[in-house]
């Protein structure tokens, strides 16, 4: 029985609710949060209170959980100072294409034109970490 | 005051591991205030103790390239506490390091008892905001902390290089090398 156990837990290991549970343990490590709170549609700023350097502590720990390697600005938006990009801190219509082409598993529908880039990560859910994750699961 | 709450290294392995020791001495004031008639060593002290010495870990680990900044801590455990008299020894792991920061963790022991467990989170800063916050000089590295470690590497070098160097603490033999500067 032992071993049927294991191996069905190995088959399963990148199942969505693997991931999904694996994920939510990171945020309540990375966030302090209670284990209710870290919900599919949950956003890390508003509803979970994350800040600015916890994405640092985020990426670290979804790196040594999922045993995956996140290059910089992978999953969270860096290098996004050239004016093409943005200007008076607002992303230009290339900027939100560029957005959407640097991190395809962010819903970046909700936002409005010309948007500021710090609203970026306001975006951010739990799902939107499982899915990233899963995609970079799936691709290694 | 001087702000190094550590002092000396035992070991140092270049982006591995530090352990360094500090003593708890009653000519130290903030004892005499924490508490009146009984001096015990305050818990942020002992992180202050831990961080000094895993910064400097992440430091070195870049030849000091980078500034790096307390980012936050995650998990600080205290099981007891250290009093005036008391040799703490802080053993810490760089568990994880890349272009934006590092993790590390920390343990102080008092008598081989563990009496802290805590993960620190340090920031690589971006150069040209960190110049604009905190100007030109290094904010973590000042050169008194540097010469806790320059001190551990001279002794290194000065008694047999790349052999173990044994020092005593808590009684206890401990062997340790100190990577020489790159």
């Amino acid at each position: 029985m032992g071993q049927v156990n294991l191996f069905f837990r190995e088959e399963t290991m990148s199942t969505h609710d693997e991931i999904y549970e694996k994920v939510q343990a990171t945020l309540v490590d990375a966030l302090g949060v209670d284990e209710g709170d870290v919900t599919p549609e949950a956003t890390l700023f508003n509803d979970l209170g994350a800040e600015s350097i916890d994405l640092l502590d985020i990426v670290f720990r979804l790196e040594r959980n999922f045993g995956i390697k996140i290059p910089r600005g992978e999953l969270f938006p860096e290098n996004v100072s050239d004016p093409e990009l943005t200007q008076d801190g607002k992303l230009t219509t290339k900027g939100v294409d560029e957005m959407k082409a640097r991190l395809p598993f962010v819903d970046l529908s909700g936002l409005p034109e010309n948007p500021e880039v710090d609203k970026l990560l306001d975006l951010y859910t739990v799902d939107m970490l499982v899915k990233y994750v899963a995609t970079k699961l799936n691709n290694a | 005051m001087r702000w190094i709450w550590i002092d000396k290294f035992l070991e140092f392995r270049s982006g591995e591991f530090a352990r360094a020791i500090k003593n708890l001495s009653l000519a130290e004031e903030h004892l005499h205030d924490h508490y009146p008639g009984y001096p015990v060593m305050p818990a942020s002290l002992i992180i202050e103790g831990l961080a000094q010495t895993g910064g400097i870990l992440v430091g070195e680990a870049s030849n000091f390239q980078e500034k790096v900044v307390l980012a936050k801590i995650p998990k600080a455990e205290f099981h007891g506490v250290a009093c005036a008299g008391d040799q703490l020894v802080y053993e810490v792991t760089l568990t994880d390091l890349r272009a934006e920061g590092a993790v590390v963790q920390g343990k102080a022991f008092l008598q081989d008892e563990l009496l802290a467990d805590v993960e620190i989170v340090f920031a690589h800063l971006d150069n040209t905001r960190s110049n604009q916050i905190f100007g030109p000089k290094n904010f973590v590295f000042t050169q008194q902390l540097l010469n806790v470690l320059d001190l551990a590497k001279a002794r290194g070098n000065a008694s047999r290089p790349s052999t173990p160097i044994t020092e005593v603490t808590n009684g206890q033999p401990v062997d340790g090398v100190v990577t020489p500067p790159a």
